[in-house]
C-alpha cells in the first residue's frame, strides 16, 4: 500500500542509492527532508511551524540505524511519523466537568469556522453521557445566527436559551441562571464569529469569561485553514487562554496542516474533530491518523508496519501499477479481502485505507460476515469474469448467486462496490496535488 | 475605491512583521539568495503554495539576470509585474438579464456575498431577484432574507429541506415575468468532495440553463483567504461540476492573504471578480490586482 505514496517514492528515490547501508547519513536526510518540507507546506503546516519540525526530525534521524524491514525512505517517513505523532499530542478527546455546576463551555473562532453547527454535535455527545446541555444563543450580530442555534439545538434535543440582541455578557449571566433553575448542568455558549484582530470584539469575549465562569473554552477552527491558522490560533489563546482546540470539516479532503500549526503555537490539546453537517459527526481527535493525513498518506503510514507482516510488497506494487493502467479486476478485489483479514480488525483496516474513511464506508461498518460473503461471490465466478467483470449480465449473475447460496441483490451489491471502489482508487490515486 | 486602503489596511497587519525584512533587502539593492529566501519565505506564508512560489521566483530571477537590474525600485516592479501578470485582470462584466449563481464549501461567506452583490447591482440601477437556493443549512433562508432586505431586493424562499432547484425554477420565472435583471443564486455550502451534493449542484446548474437559456450565466465561487491549498481542489472539483467563471475571495479584512489565488489563476486560469472585506454591505469590492499584489509584498 506505501507504494501508492509519492513521498515515499520520492524518498526511496533519494536513497535508492544507499540501499544496504548501515546508517542515515547527513547529507542524504538533508533531501529528503526537502521533500518532507515540500509535504508539509501543502499540507498547509506553518512554514516557520514546518522548519522547526524539519530541524527538530533531522537531528533525530541523523545516525539512526536503518530497521532490516523497513527501505532508508520508509525510516525517514517513520521516523517524520512518530515524531509528527508526539508533537500532535494525545488522544485527548474528554470535556472538562465543573466542580460548581454547570460547566460553562464557550466556542470561539473565525466566522464560517462551524461553530455553530459543532454545539449541536458536543451537546449530543454530552447527552450521551447523561448530560443536560442548554445551548446558549451568543452570536448577537449575524442575521438569524439565533435561529440556526434554535434549529440546531431543536435537532440536538437539547435546551436552549436565548435573549435576541441583548448585551453577550447578559445573554451569558442569564443563560447560567436559567441553566441553574432548570436543572441543566452544562451550558455551551455560541458567541459569533470574529476576526483575532478585531479588539473590540476580542474584549467581548474576554468580558464573557469574566461573567460566567468558563470552564472550558474551545477554538473553532476550519481544517482547511492556511498558512493564517498560527496568527489566529495564538491571538485566541493569548486573549482568552483557550483549554482546547477542534478542528472542522475533515470530511473534506483537506490534508489538515493547520492542526500541527496551531498545536506548536498554542500547545494546547486538540479536542475533537468534525466530519460532516448531521449532529452525530463528531469524533475524537486521533494524532496518528492526522500525522498520516498531514504527510498526504492517507492512514497508509500506520500500515506499513502492519502492512509489512500481511502485504507482501511485490502485492501491493502490482495493485498500484493495476490501478494506475485501470486493470484493477475482481481477482484484485479478492485478493484486497484477503490481505485485509490477515491484518486483523477490519474496521480499523479500513479507517486506514486512503480515502476509505471519507467513502461513507464508515457509515456502514464493514463486518467480517459481509467479506465472507463476498469472498464466496467472487469465488464462485469463472476465470473470465472475474477478469472481466463488465461481462456480468443477468444470466451470470443469477448463476453465481445460486452458486453460492445467495441473492442475485447480493451479488449486485458486490459489484456495486467493487466499481466504487476501482472508481474511488483511481480517483484517489489522480486526485491533483494529493501524492497517493 | 476604497479597496485600495482597506486592503492595504488589512494586510499591513501581517506585513509589517515579514514584509519588512524584505523591503530592507530592496532598498539595500541586494538581490542574493537571503533576498530570495526572504521572498520565497513572504509568498508561502501567504498561501501561494509552493509550485506557484517556486515559479514566481523563477520568473524574477530570469528578468532580473536578463536585464542586470540592480536598482531596487526597477527589481520591486519587477516583481510586482510578476505577480500582477499572473493574476491578471478581468472583471465579471455581466449582460443582462443574467442568472448568478453562488456556490463554495461550508461558511466561506456565499450568504453574505449574495447581500452585497445584490447591493451592488441595486446601486447600478438593476433590478434583483435572491434565490434561497440553500434550503439544507438551519435557519439559512432567514438569514438570506435580512440581506435580502438590508439590499431592498426581492426573495424567493421555501421551506427547509424542499428542493433547491425548485427555488431557482421559481425566482426564473418570477425574473422572467417582472423582467427582473439579475437573479441572484445562494447555494448550500458544500464539500467538494461529497459526490451527491455536487451533482445536486450540477442538478441546479442544469435547471437555470434550461429555464432561462436567454439569460447571461456567470457560476462564482467564494473562496475564504483564510484557506490554504486546499482551495486548488475546491476550484478544480466545483469547476468540473458547474465550469465556474469567477472567484470572489472573502475574509481579506483577517491577517490571512489568500495567495492561493495566485496558484489557482496560475494553474485553472480561473479570476478574482470580488473581494470581501468585511461584515457589512459596502464590503465587498472589486478585485484590483495591483493592490492586491502591494498588499502581499
Ligand atoms: N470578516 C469577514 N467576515 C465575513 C466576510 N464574508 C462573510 N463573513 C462572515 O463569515 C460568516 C459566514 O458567512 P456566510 O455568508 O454565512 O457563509 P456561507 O458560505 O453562506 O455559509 P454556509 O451557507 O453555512 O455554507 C458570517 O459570520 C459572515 O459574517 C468577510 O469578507 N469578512
Ligand atoms: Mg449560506
Amino acid at each position: 500500500m506505501a507504494a501508492f505514496s509519492n513521498l515515499t517514492d520520492k524518498i526511496n528515490h533519494i536513497f535508492s542509492k544507499l540501499k544496504n547501508r548501515g546508517a542515515l547519513t547527513e547529507l542524504e536526510i538533508k533531501q529528503a527532508m526537502r521533500e518532507i518540507r515540500v509535504a508539509l507546506l501543502e499540507a498547509d503546516v506553518n512554514f516557520t511551524v514546518a522548519k522547526d519540525f524539519i530541524n527538530q526530525v533531522t537531528e533525530l534521524a541523523i545516525g539512526e540505524e536503518i530497521l532490516k524491514s523497513l527501505t532508508p525512505g520508509q525510516q525517514v517517513i517513520k521516523i517524520v511519523n512518530e515524531q509528527l505523532i508526539k508533537l500532535l499530542g494525545s488522544t485527548q478527546s474528554k470535556l472538562g466537568v465543573s466542580s460548581k455546576l454547570p460547566t460553562i463551555i464557550m466556542m470561539c473562532g473565525l466566522q464560517g469556522a462551524g461553530k455553530t453547527t459543532m454545539c449541536g454535535k458536543l451537546a449530543v455527545y454530552l447527552q450521551k453521557q447523561g448530560k443536560r446541555v442548554l445551548l446558549c444563543a451568543d452570536d448577537i450580530y449575524r442575521p438569524a445566527a439565533i435561529k440556526q442555534l434554535e434549529i440546531v439545538a431543536g435537532k440536538a434535543k437539547a435546551g436552549f436559551f436565548e435573549m435576541g440582541q441583548s448585551n453577550p455578557c447578559k445573554i451569558a449571566s442569564s443563560a447560567v441562571a436559567y441553566a441553574e433553575k432548570n436543572g441543566y448542568d452544562t451550558v455551551i455558549i455560541d458567541t459569533a464569529g470574529r476576526l483575532h484582530i478585531n479588539e473590540e470584539l476580542m474584549e467581548e469575549l474576554k468580558a464573557i469569561k469574566r461573567t460566567v465562569n468558563v470552564y472550558e473554552t474551545l477554538l473553532v477552527v476550519d481544517a482547511m485553514t492556511g498558512q493564517d491558522a498560527v496568527n489566529v490560533a495564538k491571538a485566541f489563546d493569548e486573549a482568552l487562554d483557550i483549554t482546547g482546540v477542534i478542528m472542522t470539516k475533515l470530511d473534506g479532503d483537506t490534508r489538515g496542516g493547520a492542526t500541527l500549526s496551531i498545536k506548536a503555537v498554542t500547545g494546547k490539546p486538540i479536542k475533537f474533530v468534525g466530519t460532516g453537517e448531521k449532529t452525530e459527526d463528531l469524533e475524537p481527535f486521533h494524532p496518528d491518523r492526522m500525522a498520516s493525513r498531514i504527510l498526504g498518506m492517507g492512514d497508509v503510514l500506520t500500515l506499513i508496519e502492519k502492512a509489512q507482516v500481511a502485504i507482501d510488497e511485490e502485492q501491493a506494487l502490482q495493485m498500484a501499477k493495476k490501478l494506475k493502467e485501470s486493470t484493477f479486476d475482481l481477482n484484485d478485489f479478492l485478493q484486497q479481502f484477503e490481505q485485509v483479514a490477515k491484518m486483523g480488525d477490519i474496521n480499523d483496516i479500513v479507517g486506514m485505507i486512503p480515502g476509505a474513511s471519507r467513502l461513507k464506508l464508515g457509515d456502514k461498518k464493514v463486518d467480517e460476515a459481509q467479506i465472507k460473503r463476498n469472498k464466496a461471490i467472487i469465488q464462485s465466478m469463472t476465470k473470465e469474469e472475474r477478469a472481466n467483470p463488465k461481462i456480468l449480465n443477468y444470466s451470470r449473475r443469477k448463476r453465481i448467486a445460486s452458486g453460492c447460496g445467495l441473492q442475485v441483490q447480493d451479488v449486485n451489491r458486490l459489484i456495486k462496490q467493487f466499481e466504487q471502489t476501482r472508481d474511488m482508487m483511481k480517483k484517489v490515486s489522480k486526485t491533483k496535488r494529493l501524492p497517493f | 475605491m476604497g479597496f485600495f486602503k482597506k486592503i492595504i489596511d488589512g494586510l499591513k497587519k501581517t506585513k509589517q512583521q515579514i514584509g519588512f525584512k524584505l523591503n530592507e533587502l530592496f532598498k539595500r539593492g541586494i538581490f542574493d539568495e537571503d533576498f530570495y529566501d526572504e521572498l520565497e519565505f513572504i509568498l508561502l506564508s501567504s498561501d501561494v503554495g509552493e509550485e506557484t512560489t517556486v515559479d514566481i521566483i523563477d520568473q524574477l530571477r530570469e528578468r532580473m539576470r536578463t536585464d542586470r537590474v540592480s536598482d531596487p525600485n526597477k527589481a520591486y516592479g519587477y516583481l510586482r509585474d510578476v505577480l500582477s501578470d499572473i493574476l491578471g485582470d478581468e472583471k465579471m462584466n455581466p449582460s443582462y438579464p443574467c442568472v448568478i449563481m453562488v456556490a463554495g464549501v461550508n461558511g466561506v461567506g456565499k450568504t453574505t456575498t449574495i447581500g452585497k452583490l445584490a447591493n451592488i447591482f441595486v446601486k447600478q440601477g438593476k433590478s434583483v431577484v435572491i434565490a434561497a437556493a440553500d434550503t439544507f443549512r438551519a435557519a439559512a433562508s432567514e438569514q438570506l432574507e435580512v440581506w435580502a432586505n438590508r439590499a431592498k431586493v426581492r426573495i424567493i424562499m421555501h421551506e427547509e429541506g424542499s428542493d433547491p432547484a425548485a427555488v431557482v425554477f421559481d425566482a426564473i420565472s418570477s425574473a422572467k415575468s417582472k423582467g427582473t435583471d439579475v437573479v441572484l443564486v445562494d447555494t448550500a455550502g458544500r464539500l467538494h468532495n461529497k459526490k451527491n451534493l455536487m451533482e445536486e449542484l450540477k442538478k441546479i446548474n442544469r435547471v437555470i440553463d434550461r429555464e432561462y437559456p436567454n439569460a447571461d450565466r456567470k457560476n462564482l465561487i467564494v473562496l475564504d483567504a483564510t484557506t490554504g491549498q486546499n482551495a486548488i481542489a475546491q476550484v478544480d472539483i466545483f469547476n468540473e461540476a458547474i465550469d465556474i467563471d469567477g472567484i470572489v475571495l472573502t475574509k481579506l479584512d483577517g491577517t490571512a492573504k489568500g495567495g492561493v489565488v495566485l496558484a489557482i489563476k496560475h494553474d485553472m486560469d480561473i479570476p478574482v471578480y470580488y473581494v470581501g472585506v468585511g461584515e457589512g454591505i459596502d464590503d465587498l469590492m472589486e478585485f484590483d490586482a495591483a493592490s492586491y499584489v502591494e498588499g502581499i509584498i
